[in-house]
Formats: structure tokens, C-alpha cells, sequence
């Protein structure tokens, strides 16, 4: 077979088939629906397999993308999950939300020429495949005596739970509402993320032996500090998201029809509200929506509230569309469906009527200056620029801070924002106990948390003297004759094997 | 969610006997856990996660859940709260914790049935069945200091959550002075439980069945003539009896905290609509409260907040009850 190269391949991307527009803004269905075998090979030809794969340091979690398209491209599509899952324990989540465009795919070899490989959507392809297919590459694990508590059951305790676990850990995962997932499930919507493709990674989970404990809000129930003590647990991580939303501090913001879009999301995703009186949680949907904020999560909000029968929905955003924070895939789809997008435009009042609801919102539009800190040009407010618009419901979607009861309920050390403050390691000011995601960074993204869940992982092995750490072993007996895509002769012999004399030793009488 | 339209009904009929929920508020220990084996949530394999184990009920509308959750009962102090989420498509509730006894490793909750969840639950919740989600407790226990003189106020359901308060003082060696409302005579409850911790209880009937005639507020002044040297009031009940024992307290200059119960979704912090004003800052009610300085907290705001709802509760109830055939279709 002659090389791949820059001329041979196909020029164009292959197309996300994708529901139309006009049907998708009024209902919850997915979106995207997913690449077929024909779209997954056609894609896969595309890749150079290059000797030096740009994508691989693009990914928070180092995914091997050339190797796993390659396995695409052989029709070995089994083997192209076995790859993927060595490093990703949720592909079909993050083939679906990570920001390809600013990770592999931003800095792809084949995106200098020409439109970069798909490398998202292949990687959804797979972990919907492998969902349909039942696969799943629970290893043999062997237990090293160590127990963790998980703080949290979104992207970044999810996935430092895998890698202990797999380490051979007996892992426990606190989640403080009914249903596990985070934000996976309170946040990114059912046509983007169906809480199918969420409920069928954390049974991946489970099978590993990871124990999901819901209703249970740490800090509160019990503490950090009786976790290490009287619970026993050798390790904690803390991955509870930074989750408490911002306002603006503007007038008008106790009025009736403003919310924060956690509060619309959580309503819609997680309690069904676009399902009343059949589910019992109420939402009061306006005609005109106004959303403030353009990330993912402002994206989200808006169509949610198209779905859920919004009349008119717009966005109002400070600085222009070049700084929009979202993901292109979301802005693009958000615009297809009818969000009207109002650039350079900042709220400064919110106006209620006289029963105390929202009539309208005050904007005043800005202008582009210097750049800031961030480095994006900050926007300056036009002077006697203020304009009004009709709007009955407004939702904040300008970010997040950080979730207090932590840090109300430890002495851990936390930064001057609020957010826990730790070291290289993702360790924290308390012996034992690491955290990551955005309790630690801030409002980040799904791999960004998954990625920091994992380099937490590592810190928590290292600390507990887990001599190998990634002790994964065959599985017994040996039932395809492959971990993790390695065939029989790669295979490294048992690494840890701990003799209970030694765990005796280290870890007392329990 | 929570069911703003409930208490917003209860509150329309009268001051005193108010308010399906109301947290009070508290301290700052950390709760106490079992040792040993790695706990679990669920007080019961399986299903059965959070069993009722003893139910009273006080009235046709008033009812008392003990559910089984020993690590709750142990965690718990006076003034947190819990939500509640009786069944998987049903809304998470807020509920003060009425009570806990860490011995029989129970939490109490007392509910008055208004909306749809509450009668659902009050039809539902019989002993040996059990809640398909409880977590708590929830919010900063109420601080409990060196107050030697106390007067708690309870009215109608804010009765039930300003217990462990009040006892908490009574324990902590202050003298305690209770000031509880009812609409009338029979729909009194506890009263014995509060004599036993109050140094002087001023019962309050709005029809003068019982006790003083008057609402809470009327007990609250003859508490504070008879003592001008009270150095703390808590007031829990509907917002509406809350502002007006703010208003009692303020011209006297007594230090007056209340326990607000705003709407809420998951009372962790996340979604933000339990905001609420406090001296013209917003707070979120479920990690910054429950408790507040009540000369400093918007009650109106509050009260118009607590009614966003009421056009779904009320044809959510609708439909329930025509569902389960009481009322015509």
C-alpha cells in the first residue's frame, strides 16, 4: 500500500450527518447523529499515521489517535476501542463535548493544508460502537489493599476512579444528587449527551468495581477529615466541579424569569421540567429568552429553551464573535436553529413589570480595546449606546465560582478565588487528599477534568507507594486474548503483586 | 421544584400556621460518622434506600416521617436541612430536619400536606416504605454561643424545624423561653416535647382555643416585656410571620436570626435560585444560610420569589386530584 499523503488523501471531511434544523430545535433528539461505517472509513483515510502525531500531545489524556484511526482504517474496529479505552475511559462522551478544535484537532498535521482529520467524531463512532456492542475491556485486577473516596461523580472523579481502580484500588464515589454524572448529566443537554451514552459509561465504571454512592454530600454527611480517620479511606480525591453560577450584580436579577443556566439545565436535564406535570419540577419558559454569556453552557441554555418552546431566543455577549468561548460545532448549530446573536453587547439593567417579572432587558453596546490579561481585547462600553430589549426570561451563563462547602467544612487550603489550591500533583494542603477539575482550575471542560482527574490519579498512587502505576493485568482467563489492544506476546507479566504479609504491614488490621 | 406554591397557600391562610418547610439554622461542627466498614448512603440494600420507620400524623394535613438514615442522624445538627425526592419523576423538596435521634439512627421530618408533592407524600410515605432520594444534612447548622436568655418562635410548621434549636440551647445552659402559634386547638403538636426544654412556653391559638389569643408575634412581645434582658431571638416559620417578628425585634435592638426557605433545586449550591438578599448582597440560602440576621434579609423579595412558581403547583394539584379522584373532572 503506497503512504498516505497530504495529496492523496481526501481533501474534505467527511460530513457529520445531523438532524435538520428546522425538525431538531423542537425536539431533544440528538443532533449529530453520528458518523455511519461508510463516513468512519472514508474519515479515517485521512489521517498520516505521522511519525511524530501532533494530535496525541493535543489531548489532555494523550489519547493514541493515529493508532486507533489506523485501526479504523484496517476494519479493525474492536481493536480501534481497545486503544482508545487504554486512555479515554469515555469515548463517546468526549467524541461528543470536548473542544476537538483547540486539542487534537487544532493542532492536526493535516490541518495546516487542509480541513483537519475528524478525530472527534471518529472517536465517538468508536464509543458508540462499543456501547451497541457490548464491549468492555474490564481488566483482571488485582486488589492492592488501598481504599479511595471519590468526591464528586462528574468527568474528573469518573476517570480518576478508573485509573485507581484499575491500579486496584476499592474505590468509592460520592455523588451529592440522585444520579450520577455531574455535569455530564445536570449540564450538557440530552440532544448533545443522552443520558443513555452517560448511564452506559459508568456501568464501564461499576464493572471495574467502583462502588457510586448517591445522596451523599461530603463536607456535610461526614468530612474530608473522616474520610482519612474513622472511614478509613487511604486517599480522597475531590472533583465536586465549581458549579456555583455567577450573576452580574446588576438591578433586576431577584426578579421572576431570571435563573441561572445551571438552574435552567438542571431543571430540563436532570429533573425532566420539559416534562410537566408528568415529571413534578416545574420551569417557567419564556417567550423571549435572553441568554448573557456565549460559552458552551450559554449555547446549551438556549437550545434547551428553543426546545422546550421558546418563541425567540437571543444571545448577548460582550465581546465580539471572534472571543466567543463555545465550541464552533455549538455556536454553528445554535445559529442553524434561530438564536440571534447580539455581539458587543453587555446587560446593564434587567427591567421587571410591576407583578416583579422581567419585561425587557437594558444593554449598552461595547467596543473592543486593549488586550487583557487573557489576552482577548477587552470590551469598553460605548457611551449613551444603552438600547433595550423585550424579553420575559433572562439566564445568566457568564460562568461559574467555586462551590463553597469544602472548603466551609475542612481547613484545606484553598486560593484567593475560592478554588482549592494544590500542587503539581493535584495534591492539596491536606496529607492524602488530592483534587482536580474545576473546583481546582475553575469552569474548564469535560477532558480538561477527565485529564486532571487522571494526573490525580497518578499523584495518589505516587503518595501511596503503588509501585506500578498502571498495574493492569489480563484478564482471567484471558477472553480475546488482548488488554488493551496488546496481543498476548506484548503482554508484561504481573506487575504488583502485593503479598498479604505486606498489606498487613502497611495498611493495619482492617 | 420545591413548592413554592404551597406555602405560599399555607401563608395566605394565616400567619401562625404556615409554611410546609422551613430550615433553621446553626453552628459549624462537622457531623460525627460511623468508624470502620466504608458507609453508605442507603440505610438498606436494594431499593429500600431511606425506609419511613414511624409515622404520625398530627391533622388532616399535618404529618411526621422517621426515616432510617443513621449517618444523617448522627451528622445532624439544629438548623440544617435536607431535600427530599419521594419518587424518581417527583421534585426535590426542602425540609428542615425536625429532629434526629442518633441512637435509633433516625431523622424526623414534619410536613404540612398542601401541593401536589406534599399530599402525595402524605398519601405515599406509610411506615415500610421508603424515599427514593434524601441527602443532608444540608446548609450551616445554627450557631449555638454563649446567649443566656433565648426566645425561638415557631409558627405553625416553623413549630417543628425551631426544635433542635431550641434545644440546643436549652442544652448549652441558656434559659429558653418558647413561643408557639397554631390556628386552633386541634391542630396543636409537640406541646410536651417543648415544655420539656422550655423554661417557659407561651402557647399562641389564632381563635384563643388554647393558650393566648394572638399570633406569634403577640407571644414574642409579651416574651420580650416580661424579659427586656433576651439577648437572641430565632423566628421560624412562613417569611411572612418572619418579617413580622424582624419587626418586633428591630425597634428593641434583639439580635433576631431567621431560617429561610427559599426555592431551591439542589441545595448544593449549583443553580442558584434559593438567592436570596441580605442587606443587599445576594446570598444563596442553601450554602451561605439557612440562617440569616432577619433585620437584614428582604422578605419581600422572598415572598415574591417563593410565588414563581404557583401557576404550575396549582395545575399540578389540579391534576393530581382529579387523577386520584378527588375532585371532578
Amino acid at each position: 500500500m503506497t503512504p498516505r499523503t497530504i495529496k492523496t488523501i481526501p481533501k474534505e471531511r467527511t460530513p457529520m450527518p445531523e438532524q435538520p434544523a428546522a425538525e431538531r430545535r423542537c425536539n431533544f433528539s440528538a443532533v449529530a447523529l453520528g458518523y455511519t461505517l461508510e463516513n468512519a472509513r472514508n474519515e479515517s483515510a485521512r489521517c498520516l499515521v505521522c511519525d511524530d502525531p501532533k494530535c496525541v500531545s493535543g489531548c489532555p489524556v494523550q489519547v493514541n489517535i493515529p493508532a486507533f484511526i489506523q485501526k479504523i482504517s484496517e476494519g479493525d474496529y474492536r481493536g480501534a476501542y481497545d486503544v482508545l479505552s487504554a486512555d479515554n475511559l469515555l469515548p463517546a462522551i468526549c467524541g461528543r463535548v470536548c473542544p476537538q478544535e483547540n486539542q487534537c484537532e487544532g493542532v492536526c498535521t493535516v490541518g495546516v493544508r487542509l480541513e483537519p482529520v475528524a478525530v472527534g467524531r471518529l472517536e465517538r463512532w468508536v464509543g458508540d460502537m462499543a456501547i451497541e456492542k457490548g464491549w468492555a475491556n474490564t481488566p483482571h485486577i488485582e486488589p492492592c489493599g488501598f481504599r479511595v473516596g471519590i468526591i464528586g461523580s462528574g468527568p474528573a472523579g469518573v476517570a480518576c476512579a478508573a485509573d485507581l481502580a484499575r491500579a486496584g484500588c476499592e474505590v468509592v464515589i460520592y455523588e451529592a444528587l440522585h444520579a450520577p454524572g455531574g455535569v455530564l448529566r445536570y449540564g450538557i443537554p440530552e440532544f448533545r449527551l443522552p443520558n443513555s451514552v452517560v448511564d452506559a459509561e459508568i456501568e464501564k465504571l461499576k464493572d471495574l468495581g467502583v462502588k457510586i454512592e448517591c445522596n451523599t454530600l461530603v463536607g456535610r454527611l461526614f468530612t474530608i477529615g473522616q474520610m482519612i480517620g474513622e472511614m478509613g479511606f487511604d486517599a480522597v480525591f475531590i472533583g465536586t466541579g465549581a458549579g456555583a453560577p455567577r450573576f452580574m450584580g446588576i438591578p433586576g436579577e431577584s426578579l421572576g424569569g431570571v435563573m441561572s443556566a445551571n438552574e435552567l439545565l438542571t431543571r430540563c436535564n436532570l429533573m425532566s421540567a420539559g416534562k410537566f406535570p408528568e415529571f413534578d419540577t416545574p420551569l417557567n419558559l419564556g417567550r423571549h429568552v435572553v441568554v448573557i454569556g456565549a460559552g458552551n453552557t450559554a449555547m446549551d441554555a438556549m437550545r434547551v429553551s428553543l426546545r422546550l418552546g421558546a418563541a425567540k431566543v437571543s444571545c448577548v455577549y460582550r465581546r465580539s464573535e471572534a472571543e466567543c468561548p463555545a465550541r464552533l460545532e455549538e455556536l454553528h448549530h445554535a445559529r442553524e436553529e434561530g438564536v440571534e446573536f447580539h455581539w458587543l453587547t453587555a446587560p446593564v439593567e434587567i427591567l421587571g413589570d410591576d407583578q416583579g417579572n422581567v419585561r425587557g432587558l437594558r444593554n449598552i453596546r461595547m467596543e473592543l480595546g486593549e488586550p487583557d490579561a487573557s489576552g482577548r481585547r477587552s470590551p469598553v462600553p460605548v457611551e449613551g449606546s444603552e438600547h433595550d430589549f423585550e424579553a420575559d426570561m433572562v439566564v445568566f451563563a457568564i460562568g461559574t465560582k467555586a462551590n463553597p462547602i469544602i472548603g466551609q467544612t475542612s481547613n484545606i487550603r484553598l486560593n484567593k478565588r475560592g478554588y482549592i489550591a494544590t500542587d503539581e500533583n493535584l495534591a492539596t494542603s491536606l496529607a492524602g487528599v488530592f483534587a482536580g477539575g474545576d473546583i481546582v482550575t475553575g469552569a474548564a471542560t469535560v477532558i480538561q477534568a477527565m485529564g486532571a482527574g487522571r494526573k490525580a490519579a497518578s499523584g495518589i498512587k505516587a503518595y501511596l507507594g503503588i509501585v506500578d502505576t498502571d498495574s493492569v493485568y489480563a484478564p482471567e482467563p484471558a477472553a480475546e486474548d488482548r488488554v488493551f489492544g496488546m496481543a498476548p506476546e506484548q503482554k508484561k507479566p504481573g506487575r504488583v503483586r502485593l503479598d498479604s504479609t505486606w498489606q498487613e504491614a502497611s495498611h493495619g488490621t482492617e | 421544584m420545591l413548592m413554592a406554591s404551597e406555602k405560599e397557600n399555607a401563608e395566605d391562610e394565616n400567619l401562625g400556621e404556615a409554611g410546609s418547610m422551613n430550615r433553621s439554622g446553626a453552628g459549624s461542627e462537622q457531623g460525627a460518622c460511623a468508624g470502620g466498614s466504608v458507609p453508605s448512603a442507603s440505610a438498606m440494600p436494594g431499593d429500600s434506600r431511606f425506609p419511613i420507620v414511624s409515622r404520625q400524623d398530627f391533622s388532616d394535613a399535618t404529618y411526621l416521617l422517621e426515616v432510617r438514615h443513621p449517618m444523617m442522624a448522627r451528622a445532624a445538627r439544629p438548623g440544617q436541612f435536607v431535600i427530599v425526592l419521594h419518587r424518581e419523576q417527583g421534585e426535590r423538596i426542602p425540609l428542615t430536619i425536625a429532629d434526629f435521634d442518633r441512637e435509633k439512627g433516625t431523622v424526623t421530618l414534619v410536613i404540612q400536606a398542601v401541593g401536589k408533592t406534599t399530599r402525595e407524600m402524605q398519601r405515599a410515605c406509610v411506615v415500610g416504605s421508603s424515599l427514593f432520594g434524601l441527602v443532608g444534612p444540608m446548609g450551616h447548622p445554627t450557631h449555638i454561643g454563649d446567649e443566656r436568655k433565648v426566645v425561638c418562635v415557631g409558627g405553625g410548621l416553623g413549630v417543628a424545624p425551631v426544635f433542635p434549636q431550641l434545644r440546643a440551647f436549652k442544652e448549652n445552659g441558656a434559659h429558653v423561653i418558647g413561643v408557639i402559634g397554631f390556628r386552633s386547638k386541634p391542630l396543636i403538636f409537640w406541646e410536651e416535647k417543648f415544655r420539656a426544654y422550655c423554661d417557659e412556653l407561651i402557647l399562641c391559638t389564632d381563635d384563643g382555643s388554647a393558650g393566648l389569643k394572638g399570633f406569634v408575634t403577640d407571644g414574642l412581645k409579651q416574651a420580650l416585656e416580661r424579659h427586656p434582658d433576651v439577648d437572641q431571638v430565632v423566628a421560624v416559620g412562613p417569611p411572612v410571620m418572619m418579617k413580622a417578628c424582624a419587626e418586633v425585634t428591630r425597634p428593641r435592638g434583639v439580635k433576631t436570626s431567621v431560617s429561610l426557605n427559599p426555592i431551591m433545586v439542589d441545595g448544593t449550591g449549583m443553580c442558584g435560585g434559593c438567592r436570596v438578599s441580605i442587606g443587599g448582597h445576594m446570598k444563596f440560602a442553601c450554602v451561605d444560610g439557612p440562617d440569616f440576621d432577619a433585620h437584614e434579609v428582604d422578605f419581600d423579595e422572598l415572598m415574591k420569589r417563593q410565588r414563581l412558581f404557583v401557576e404550575h403547583e396549582r395545575r399540578a394539584l389540579h391534576g393530581w386530584l382529579q387523577k386520584t379522584n378527588n375532585l371532578p373532572a
